[in-house]
């Protein structure tokens, strides 16, 4: 993965830039030692580290437009950062760029139940969200599984899904408002409280932008009463095709669950040596879990279960009890952690139709063969979202090239059948240059052209998402008119 | 104008030299100058997959089309989509596109989401005749900049669809409402957000101050299974037990009553001018009571008001600022969309001079 060359300028200048930042906001906010920089030169995609000019640390949005004023006057490339949990290289640094790490803005600023949002600083993890207001019998809906260190901002900038978002959506689709900085300083209000924000969905354009139209220091969120109970099953079936199958019964039925899981042999088998769940050996396992009234909860478990029958699982698992839930849950949870014990692992996040389930299954499958690296699959069946986890060895000269070609293949294989390569990890450096397997210039060029009018010097995160030599012309043209 | 191609809408664009006039149905009440470009010709189903909840069809495609396919499958497009056409008193046939275009979402908004919401992706000629894609046919998807929401709602001005995919939901079994009569409009608002806070899943909460039998009527809907929707009409019904409450559970005629609120069927056949008003739901009441409109109907727990004012009313001098907007729907006094902040108008202004540089896309309409 290339990063572009840095701009010689602004290394040049880093004492005159430190100091400028240093004027605007307090000293301590300001890291510029080298050692210290270094906590700061990746995110959750470690293959990759370069530690930034600078780190500031603001505790305001009127601090976050100071910096970014300065550092536009001054030509310097931004990188906003929430808590660093990107696994697609979101928050990955370049060394002639200022790191804006939004963790001092963690404050609760309101709660409204009569209206049902909640607004914070973006700093705050996405779970303490949660946190504030489960007491109360809410909770905020997307839930990643870096949930307990992810941040709001991280989640805003990638439209983070969850487990969960087959019933609720992802981050677009439970954010009302947000307080924004653009690259010049100015801050904006985009929404509120109410639904539908008026013009132009800036909201919707904003999610999801990967940090590059501007930095989002307080957000609006819809937080939504929680229901009674939640029930899971277990079911194992002796092939990939028929769970897929059961999946598409089950939502062709009517019944909406709130999460369908679905582990391959690979995952069930990593994960039984690592969480002993006491998991079926099988071909495939799905987790499928329903919430409600205990009767309600019946009522659609009765359905799934009579739907799982017709395929002759090899196994079904409902949950008496929380304890028992909790065991149906303990595998898919330790899933990462586990494929973690055995390996170094990448984890891909493309997404498919549902149809084509059992296909790309098989295909992966061949692939892994053909690459001699094992491939697990643990994902979101209801949705398509999948988490293909190439398992290779860090320290084994080539292994890591090979695993990203292998990853780029399968990524390839999603777009070809009618998916997409990131269904909620975000684009970040990890699958930059893939862009151009999914869209046409003319597509990239449209996109672009929102980065023009938002961000014009693209001096936000300028080398992420758009493949370097599709944005380059941009990029080249900021540094000659800076 | 009206292309049987994306290549030839895209032709047409490109080779216009005159403003163009986008419509779908035409039922949505939008005439502005310049030639009329019909999207009628660019329809049909391109792919309906019910295991998926994915339907892709071209923006062209009658929304009665789609919605005796998803019909046949069990299916729905869950948020809703009012029909213009009592309001503005239009005839026509609405079209998915002019839905999305206008991000059109009923009282089911309020529990599910928007028309945007459910948008997977779309395909569209922008202003200097380049096809664009955004999205895809998958329900998660976060490659690159997401315009399909940009393009929901803006009006044909960015661009005109030629394709929408979206993500479609299972029909429930049944359905019922719950109905409290004789609750003043700020009663019934809290009413509306105890029960939007309960677990119960509403998913429509609104409230005619003029009911049809002329008393003010709070509707509350749940749906889903049988068994689950006795249940939680039983649980509503007894949050409110010290009001007048009573269950409808007839699915038909629960249906009828959401479709009129839907489409704002009390103020068919009025004269006057007519608002939509998004807002927060808490103030509802209060900024009800300062339009001194000749009627109002509040959806999305309050979120949304329906007002009738006589013609010509500058409701948006009547509201003063609050958090929210107002639209002109039924009228042409004033200004259709509330006026933006400078910088939310500058990067309006800055999106349409990059999607449509000539501006003759629905000229005259946003941004």
């Amino acid at each position: 993965m290339q990063m572009p060359q840095p701009n010689a300028s602004v290394l040049s200048r880093k004492a005159q830039i430190v100091a400028r930042l240093r004027e605007v906001i307090p000293q301590d906010a300001v890291i510029s030692d080298e050692m210290e920089t270094r906590a700061y030169e990746c995110d959750a995609l470690t293959a990759y580290k370069c530690p930034p000019l600078a780190v500031v640390l603001p505790s305001s949005t009127e601090e976050v437009a100071a910096v970014l004023k300065v550092c536009h006057q001054m030509g310097v490339p931004v990188v906003p950062r929430g808590s660093g949990t990107s696994l697609a290289g979101g928050a990955l640094p370049t060394a002639d760029c200022v790191l804006l790490g939004v963790a001092r803005m963690n404050d609760l600023i309101e709660t409204d139940y009569d209206n049902r949002f909640i607004r914070v600083q973006t700093g705050r993890t996405n779970l303490s969200v949660t946190g504030a207001v489960e007491a109360d019998g809410f909770f905020y809906a997307p839930d990643p599984s870096s949930q307990l260190a992810c941040a709001i901002a991280g989640n805003i900038a990638m439209n983070s899904g969850g487990a969960h978002c087959l019933k609720y959506g992802v981050t677009t689709n439970n954010l009302l408002g947000v307080t924004m900085v653009q690259m010049d300083g100015t801050i904006m209000e985009i929404g509120g409280a109410h639904l539908d924000a008026g013009g132009y969905d800036l909201l919707g354009l904003i999610c999801g932008s990967e940090g590059q139209l501007g930095v989002v220091t307080e957000a609006t969120l819809r937080i939504l009463p929680k229901p009674e109970g939640a029930r899971p099953v277990l079911m194992g079936f002796d092939s990939n095709e028929v769970a897929g199958a059961c999946v598409a019964d089950i939502i062709k039925a009517g019944v909406l669950p709130v999460a369908i899981e679905f582990m391959d042999r690979p995952c069930i088998e990593a994960t039984e040596a690592f969480a002993k769940a006491g998991y079926p050996m099988c071909e495939a396992l799905l987790i499928v879990e329903v919430e409600g009234s205990p009767a309600e909860i019946d009522e659609q478990l009765a359905l799934i279960l009579e739907i799982a029958r017709r395929h002759n699982p090899v196994e079904l698992r409902e949950a008496k009890d929380a304890d028992e839930a909790g065991r149906i849950w303990l595998g898919r949870k330790s899933a990462f952690g586990a494929m973690g014990q055995i390996n170094d692992y990448m984890c891909l996040d493309g997404t498919i139709p549902v149809s084509e389930l059992p296909y790309v299954l098989r295909r992966i499958g061949e692939m892994s063969k053909e690459y001699g690296l094992d491939v697990a699959n643990v994902f979101h069946a209801g949705d398509g979202n999948m988490h293909p986890l190439i398992l290779f060895d860090a320290n084994k000269e080539g292994d890591l090239e090979l695993c990203e070609a292998l990853g780029a293949d399968i990524l390839r294989l999603c777009v070809e059948v009618g998916g997409c390569l990131t269904g909620e990890h975000g684009v970040g450096i990890e699958k930059r240059d893939l862009m151009v397997d999914q869209f046409a210039p003319d597509d990239l060029e449209a996109q672009m052209a929102v980065k023009d009018v938002f961000d014009p010097a693209w001096l936000l995160n300028p080398a992420k998402v758009f493949p370097l030599a599709a944005s380059e012309s941009r990029r080249s043209m900021a540094l000659a008119a800076e | 104008m009206k292309p049987e191609t994306e290549a030839e809408l895209a032709g047409m664009i490109a080779s216009a030299s005159w403003p163009i006039c986008v419509r779908g149905g035409g039922t949505r009440g939008v005439n502005l100058d310049g030639d009329v470009l019909e999207t009628g010709g660019l329809s049909g189903i391109t792919l309906y997959e019910p295991g998926s909840l994915t339907l892709v069809a071209q923006a062209g495609t009658p929304l009665a089309e789609i919605e005796a396919a998803l019909e046949a499958e069990g299916q729905r497009l869950a948020f809703e989509p009012m029909d213009h056409r009592g309001l503005m008193g239009t005839t026509g046939a609405p079209t998915i596109g002019g839905v999305v275009a206008a991000n059109v979402s009923g009282p089911r908004r309020v529990a599910v989401g928007a028309c945007r919401d459910f948008m997977l992706g779309v395909r569209y000629v922008d202003g200097t005749g380049t096809v664009v894609k955004n999205g895809g046919r998958v329900m998660k998807n976060v490659t690159g900049y997401d315009l399909v929401k940009l393009m929901s709602g803006s009006w044909g001005t960015l661009g005109v669809l030629s394709e929408v995919s979206l993500k479609v939901l299972p029909k429930p079994e049944t359905s019922a409402c719950i109905l409290i009569t004789g609750l003043s409009d700020a009663e019934a608002v809290r009413a509306m957000a105890k029960a939007l806070g309960s677990p119960f899943e509403v998913s429509g909460a609104a409230h005619l101050p003029e009911g049809p039998e002329g008393q003010a009527v709070t509707m509350l809907r749940v749906e889903g299974f049988a068994g689950s929707v006795a249940y939680r009409a039983d649980q509503l019904a007894g949050l409110f037990g010290d009001l007048d409450v009573r269950v409808e559970d007839d699915p038909a005629s629960v249906a009828e009553s959401w479709v009129s609120v839907r489409d704002v069927a009390g103020f068919h056949g009025t004269d006057g001018d007519v608002w939509r008003v998004s807002c927060t739901p808490s103030e509802a009441a209060d900024l009800g009571a300062k339009m001194n409109a000749d009627a109002l109907v509040y959806d999305w727990g309050g979120g949304l008001i329906w007002a009738r004012v006589p013609e010509g009313t500058d409701l948006r001098a009547r509201l003063g600022i609050f958090d929210g907007h107002a639209t002109l729907v039924r009228g042409t006094g004033q200004p259709k969309f509330q006026p933006e902040p400078p910088a939310i108008a500058a990067l309006s202004r800055g999106l349409r001079q990059k999607f449509d540089p000539r501006g003759i896309l629905n000229a005259g309409l946003m941004g």
